[in-house]
């Protein structure tokens, strides 16, 4: 990949000379070059890159890091989109999205690691844009009328970020049906739906057919389906994880849903047909169509081969098979095994009263009233109840966040091994 | 018996698989056998003098025909409707049932296809079959067809005409067995009221006509009694009333004395009148005697009155009811009455119907009643009437299981010979206090079935603290003996008292009482304390050691011995809650077991007595005999008790912390009365809202919206999709107790341990020291004394299934994949030892998944999500070994499911992978899923009614299922088309009714030739179901 930076001498931060050039420049390349400028710190650099030439994220970050001459300094990069909203690049993805939307100049602005974070924020720039002069930002239909005077959402980190909802099997479904998959890992929302048994109506050649179904009757305030936006009162659900629901009953059916509820794969028939995913063609509405509420969060169709920003720390195949298999094998570690140190192996000592003692208090068990009594029985002790809650927080934590291992809380582990056990997971 | 369709759910079977399974194959199927225990609510009773045949009809139109124990036949009506009246065609085969909704059919003990069981062939396999069908037309011109509602039926001995009496008081005629009607010969009142007397007839009606009945001498000629007192002895051949009787009393019953001299009429007011038949005179006024035993005052009817003529003096008279209306009109009697001799037989439900058995030899001078049967709501009665006394006799089928409720069952399979006997015998020495031993009555037809293999029993545990113990090996299920453990405890009645033998009681006898009340019967559905209910029952059958678990948290360890015994029970006191601070048990308090020293009669005697606390009901409870441990489960932990040293090992509790309802009891009904009212509230809301958008819709809009809005007023059911969380309420209550020798601290060294999974998906493995068990342990501590080391148990592992859903059952495998043995099993040599040389794996089924997980280090080998695939939850499982009819000596072993949908789920183990899927229970019968239980063999019971098991097998070689033949004196009709498609019948319909297709039976029937009369004939009322075998190959 060539990311052409074409070298602009180390011009003083706002020189006017650097100026004129950028009032040169973009005659020449505004069809295949990309004006950059990038602020790390209080210096500034220009530069141009080439807008359809191959090359990634990576890249570009080290171009970044040997322009600004901090080789080896962990930095955030951020850029200005046209409407002014200061967002990540941090991605392959968002890097081309940037490179992309830059008309005619991309605003890079390069932060430290260890610094205060940047909050990436809609309308952050905007709110700033006098002192920063970033008039050439303020394009047509930026909207930004009607978001003056309110408050600019708040974005996080994408780090931060977690994938709680999804559209998947957009190619491969009817343009009717939205298959839907929602999160609940870490998450302390509750599902939040109800289901209820219902009429419906199929078009047969033999005319039309009136069948039983399951739809959804209710969203509960606050829930994660109501967050998602995917999902709506009065969608028919077809399928739960890839098992058509047709014939069954909605005890079934819910007992199938709760089955899955870590891993919840709705195909349903929204009620409302005007916000469906058009799949082929329009590759403008990508990512925009079904994601209402979930920022960043959907992989929509074609985007299959590269994966979402906010998938990067959770990352998910979005297959078109939601056979069980994918997903099975994360559940599966998901049951959470605490053995017993203290249990020597066949040979050593036996565990005498005092050690015994020990265990109960260095229990591994999340609950809190975890004894092992060698008689007396009432010798035994009991935690007091806040330290088992706090415990047996913490290892809900863990028994949640299975899909994704390293994020263990560390408190937790910490505790553990304190303790002196070992947690598989 | 049905048949079931079989679904396969072939999965991808690789090799490995195929060349066991191809073994396999052809030896699972699913049948429903035969139901055990009493008919759920009798409606009709007949029996066959000739055959000795008994016929009891029921109330959903099903009739079961009983003879010598093990000979039973089922038949059942197309419609649900109460059978009425059943009448037997005495010595044929035959019998006609009339029912509720005024048709009357005839039945007929069929051929069938030959069949072979056990390796013999048995020709001729017979079931009970509807041949035809009759129903009386309404008199024209008349709407209402009340009127010609039949009311009586009379069967004339020559078999060849029915009289059917009706409600508008007409006799028809109906000829057999074809079933027309004789139109000429009908009778209607008419002609009756001609003859009268004026002064009688004063211009009312005769009623319907109560009762038909022939003279036992003249045949053609019948008596007929009409319902305002009128008796008509009427000659069919002249069409002639050759005498009136003009009876004032309102008639209940007619009964004719051997001779023809004398009949009987039961009436209204509780009193009965004899009549005497001399020739010559047409008109009799007044009857020779006429009596309302226990009169003067106002007494209820005489329902039904039978007068048999003895050899040795009086004749003997039977009837029901009769009893002072004020004082006793709420008892449900049956008089016997000889002489001086009275007995007041006290039931403890409704008489349904009665007959003696007697001799029918028309040379016979007099009746010489041996037996009264007699047909209860809910048991069958038998009095010896040869013996003084009129002693019961006990009843070798219709057990009444539900004499107190059914609460839980337990079943164990091949009896060791020795434990059996002494079962046997602790039966007997129960009974001997309260029956005589007579020889059972109805001993008709021949048992052809093979002698059971093996012994089985089955125990249930009842509402009121017994446990009964049953033998289950064949076709009938007989009482073997009975145990109570309320004389343990110190409860309000004396335990001591058995309410069942008043009889003994002298006390009872000397005082004047009248009438002279009997009980009878052990009918009992009242529980003094519904503490004593038994929860969980496990029993050693090589240590003789039971353990059984109530509801008031009391878990008794009992042993079997020979000789009474008095003695006390030690008590031991576990505290599952562990002063776990903040809670506060509501429920009932526990049971206070008894101060001084009680009884014991020969049996199972308590040992010792574990009372949990808080006293919540046990939910699971595990006995492990060789290392004297039980462990025991409530909704707030488990405990671990050394009954050989006296002490608790271990408790644990496994309350969550913020389970409120765990900890409050049964009694607390804060939480869901909270939510009825919410509910409640919400259904209003609901109710206004739709009655609104019910008037603005339905007359606007089409018809299919009219419908679907229809639809969705039908108060919406609505389900909450959210995944189980840690704090639902009784997440701690513990499901399932196991023990295992099994490699839990390292890979090498294996030990006891013991697992317990709870409702919220939690599974503790303990490691436990038992003194003298585990490789080289007790060498080592040899100089430590035996008695001073005691049992010890450290917490190994805890697995929290991340789906949480209820454990249902654990079990551990060893290295080649097969169920651990039973305590004693490997070191008496009496099964193959466990393979301890490889890993072993621990399979924990929850109500949603199957698992398999390796041990020491516990992780996921294979696994099933059962309800993730079919929407259905696990209630029970089993694993079971199947038994292949290719080869004699190979089994393999089988994970069966049972859903909360009532199909059974067949899995290999320990590959979990599934094999085949069968409906059993229809999904709404809740309690019928719940009390299954299964054998180790494949078959399995569940309950049908309160009072009957169904019992199925899974196995093609295991099958119990009565295999009889009755000797008609009738041509066998050959069948028509008799095969696989006709349904067979059961007698509650509470399974599905899916039949399997039959191909292959015809080519069977060939071979069966048409006998002839006086033969021997082999009539066998099921014949197995052709099936759809399971093959599982590529």
């Amino acid at each position: 990949m060539v990311l052409s930076a074409v070298p602009q001498p180390a011009s003083q931060p706002g020189s006017r000379m650097s100026r004129q050039q950028q009032q040169r420049t973009p005659l020449k390349h505004s069809d295949n070059v990309v004006e950059v400028k990038s602020k790390f710190e209080a210096e500034y650099r220009r530069f141009a890159l080439k807008r359809n030439g191959p090359g990634g994220f990576r890249e570009f970050y080290r171009l970044l890091q040997t322009i600004h001459r901090i080789p080896g300094v962990d930095v955030l990069l951020g850029y200005a989109d046209i409407h002014g909203d200061l967002l990540p690049i941090n991605n392959d993805d968002n890097f081309h999205k940037a490179v992309s939307s830059a008309n005619p100049l991309l605003r890079i602005i390069i932060t430290k690691k260890e610094d205060e974070p940047i909050v990436f924020a809609t309308n952050s720039l905007q709110r700033r844009k006098k002192g920063l002069g970033l008039t050439a930002l303020r394009t047509t239909g930026s909207g930004s009328t009607h978001s003056r005077n309110k408050a600019g959402l708040m974005i996080g980190l994408p780090q931060n970020f977690r994938q709680i909802s999804s559209i998947i099997d957009v190619d491969i479904l009817p343009e009717t049906h939205r298959r839907v998959r929602l999160h609940k890992h870490g998450t302390h929302k509750p599902l939040g739906f109800y289901i209820r048994d219902g009429v419906s109506v199929r078009v047969t050649p033999q005319g039309v057919e009136k069948v039983p179904g399951v739809f959804i009757s209710r969203l509960v305030r606050g829930g994660l389906a109501e967050s998602t936006g995917l999902l709506g009162v009065n969608d028919e659900i077809l399928e739960v994880n890839g098992i058509d629901v047709a014939g069954k009953t909605l005890d079934q059916v819910t007992d199938m849903m709760v089955a899955n509820s870590h891993n919840l794969i709705v195909t349903v028939k929204p009620a409302n047909q005007r916000n469906n995913v058009v799949h082929r063609g329009s590759k403008t509405s990508m990512g925009n169509s079904g994601s209402v509420g979930s920022a960043g969060s959907t992989s929509s169709a074609p985007s299959h081969d590269s994966p979402s920003p906010a998938s990067q720390s959770n990352p998910i195949t979005a297959s078109n098979s939601i056979a069980e298999g994918d997903s099975d094998d994360e559940d599966d570690d998901g049951d959470l095994i605490l053995e017993n140190d203290c249990l020597a192996p066949f040979d050593s000592q036996r565990v005498t009263n005092s050690n015994n003692t020990n265990l109960n208090r260095d229990s591994p068990s999340n609950r809190p009233h975890n004894f092992t009594v060698v008689r007396p029985l009432p010798q035994s002790l009991s935690l007091p109840n806040s330290i088992g809650t706090n415990l047996s927080d913490s290892s809900m934590m863990i028994s949640n966040q299975n899909g994704n291992p390293t994020h263990t809380s560390s408190s937790s582990q910490e505790s553990m091994r304190e303790d002196g056990n070992i947690i598989t997971l | 018996m049905n048949l079931f369709f079989i679904v396969f759910l072939v999965s991808s079977v690789n090799l490995s698989s195929v060349c066991l399974s191809h073994i396999f194959a052809l030896s699972v199927i699913l049948s429903q056998t035969v139901e055990h225990g009493f008919p759920h609510q009798p409606s009709a009773l007949a029996f066959d003098p000739k055959l000795q045949l008994m016929a009891i009809g029921t109330k959903s139109g099903a009739i079961k025909v009983y003879g010598a124990p093990g000979v039973e036949f089922t038949g059942l009506h197309k419609d649900t409707t109460a059978v009425t009246q059943i009448h037997f065609l005495p010595g044929q085969g035959r019998l006609l049932s009339l029912l509720d909704d005024n048709t009357i059919y005839l039945w007929e003990l069929v051929a069938g296809a030959p069949r072979e069981v056990g390796g013999v062939k048995k020709d001729g396999v017979v079931c009970l079959q509807e041949v035809s069908s009759y129903s009386l037309p309404g008199r024209p011109g008349i709407e209402s067809c009340s009127a010609t509602r039949v009311t009586v039926l009379l069967l004339l001995r020559s078999c060849d005409l029915l009289c059917i009496g009706t409600e508008g008081g007409g006799v028809y005629f109906l000829e057999l067995p074809r079933l027309t009607l004789k139109d000429s010969q009908t009778l209607l009142q008419d002609q009756i009221t001609q003859s009268l007397p004026d002064d009688y007839r004063c211009g009312k009606s005769l009623g319907p006509v109560e009762s038909l009945q022939e003279h036992p001498q003249q045949p053609g000629k019948i008596l007929i009694g009409y319902s305002r007192g009128l008796v008509v002895l009427w000659d069919l051949s002249t069409r002639q009333v050759e005498q009136l009787f003009l009876g004032k009393q309102q008639l209940e019953s007619l009964v004719w004395e051997r001779s023809g001299n004398l009949f009987v009429s039961s009436h209204n007011d509780g009193g009965y009148s004899v009549w005497t038949v001399t020739n010559g005179n047409t008109c009799n006024q007044q009857p020779v005697s006429s009596t309302i035993p226990y009169g003067p005052f106002p007494c209820k009817a005489i329902n039904k009155i039978l007068w048999r003529t003895t050899q040795t003096g009086s004749p003997v008279l039977l009837y029901s009811g009769g009893m002072p209306r004020a004082s006793y009109g709420d008892r449900h009697c049956l008089t016997i009455q000889q002489d001086k001799e009275h007995v007041t037989l006290d039931f403890t439900s409704r008489v349904i119907d009665f007959f003696t058995v007697h001799s029918i030899e028309q040379e016979k001078e007099f009746d010489e009643p041996s037996a009264l049967v007699v047909l209860l709501e809910e048991e069958l009665v038998v009095i010896d009437l040869q013996n003084p006394g009129w002693p019961s006799l006990p009843t070798p089928y219709l057990a009444p299981l539900h004499s107190s409720a059914i609460t839980c069952s337990f079943h164990i399979s091949s009896v060791p010979p020795k434990l059996w006997e002494r079962l046997v015998n602790a039966g007997k020495a129960q009974q001997g206090r309260q029956h005589a031993h007579g020889s059972w009555p109805i001993c008709g037809g021949k048992n052809l079935a093979p002698p059971p293999k093996q012994q089985e029993l089955l125990l249930t545990g009842h509402e009121d603290g017994t446990v009964r113990f049953w033998d289950a090996s064949g076709v009938a299920l007989t009482p073997l003996y009975k145990l109570g453990t309320a004389n343990v405890f110190h409860t309000d009645c004396d335990p001591c008292d058995d309410p069942q033998d008043p009889s003994n009681d002298p006390d009872m006898q000397q005082e004047e009482e009248w009438p002279p009340f009997r009980k009878v019967g052990c009918f009992d559905p009242y529980s003094d304390d519904p503490r004593l209910g038994i929860q969980k029952i496990s029993l050693c059958k090589y240590s003789n050691k039971l353990v059984v678990a109530g509801t008031a948290g009391q878990v008794i360890v009992l042993g079997l011995s020979d000789e009474r015994s008095d003695h006390m029970v030690d008590v031991s006191v576990v505290d599952l809650l562990q002063d776990r601070e903040g809670f506060t048990w509501k429920g009932h308090d526990r049971l206070e077991p008894r101060l001084k020293p009680a009884p014991f009669p020969p049996g199972f005697q308590p040992l010792v007595l574990v009372q949990c606390l808080p006293p919540a009901s046990v939910t699971a409870v595990a006995l492990h005999a060789e290392w004297n441990l039980i462990s025991f489960g409530t909704s707030h932990g488990f405990g671990l008790f050394d009954y050989h040293r006296r002490n608790a090992v271990l408790a644990r509790c496994t309350l969550h912390p913020n389970d409120s309802l765990a900890m409050e009891g049964p009694l607390s009904r804060v939480k869901s009365l909270k939510k009825s009212l919410r509910q409640s509230f919400r259904r209003i809301r609901k109710s206004r809202v739709s009655g609104k958008k019910r008037t603005i819709t339905t007359p606007t809009s089409k018809e299919a919206n009219a419908a679907l809005a229809e639809q969705e007023d039908v108060a919406p059911v609505q389900r909450r999709i959210e995944p189980r969380s840690a704090d639902d309420s009784l997440s701690g209550v513990v499901r399932c107790l196991c023990f295992a020798d099994t490699f839990l601290r390292d890979g090498t060294h294996h030990g006891p341990t013991l697992w317990a999974g709870t409702n919220s998906g939690s599974v503790y493995a303990y490691a436990l020291e038992v003194p003298g068990v585990g490789s080289g342990r007790a060498c080592e501590r040899g100089g430590a004394g035996e008695s001073s080391v005691c049992v010890e148990a450290v917490l190994g592992k805890e697995i929290q299934l991340m789906h949480r859903a209820p454990v249902v059952s654990i079990c551990v495998l060893d290295g080649r994949g097969k169920p651990l043995p039973d305590p004693y099993e490997a070191s008496q040599d009496l099964a193959i030892a466990p393979d301890m040389t490889n890993a072993h794996s621990v399979l924990i089924a929850s109500e949603e998944q199957l698992k398999v997980f390796s041990l020491p280090k516990v992780s996921a080998k294979t696994k099933f999500k059962l309800t993730a695939h079919e929407g259905c939850r696990v209630r029970k499982v089993a694993l079971v070994a199947f038994s292949s009819t290719a080869q004699e000596d190979y089994s393999e072993h089988t994970l069966v499911c049972l859903t909360n949908l009532g199909d059974m789920h067949l899995f290999n183990i320990p590959a979990l992978r599934p094999q085949v899927r069968y409906d059993c229970i229809r999904k709404e019968d809740i309690s019928g899923i719940a009390s299954c239980v299964f054998t180790k063999n494949g078959q399995g019971f569940y309950l049908i009614s309160p009072s009957e098991y169904e019992r199925f097998s899974l196995s093609a070689k295991v099958i119990t299922e009565p295999l009889c033949s009755v000797q008609l004196d009738r041509p066998l009709e050959p069948t028509p088309a008799s095969d696989g498609t006709t349904t067979q019948p059961q007698a509650n319909g509470t399974h599905k009714n899916q039949m399997g297709q039959a191909e292959g039976r015809s080519q069977h029937t060939h071979t069966h030739t048409h006998t002839h009369t006086h033969t021997l004939l082999p009539l066998t009322c099921y014949f197995s179901p052709c099936l759809f075998f399971l093959f599982i190959t590529l």
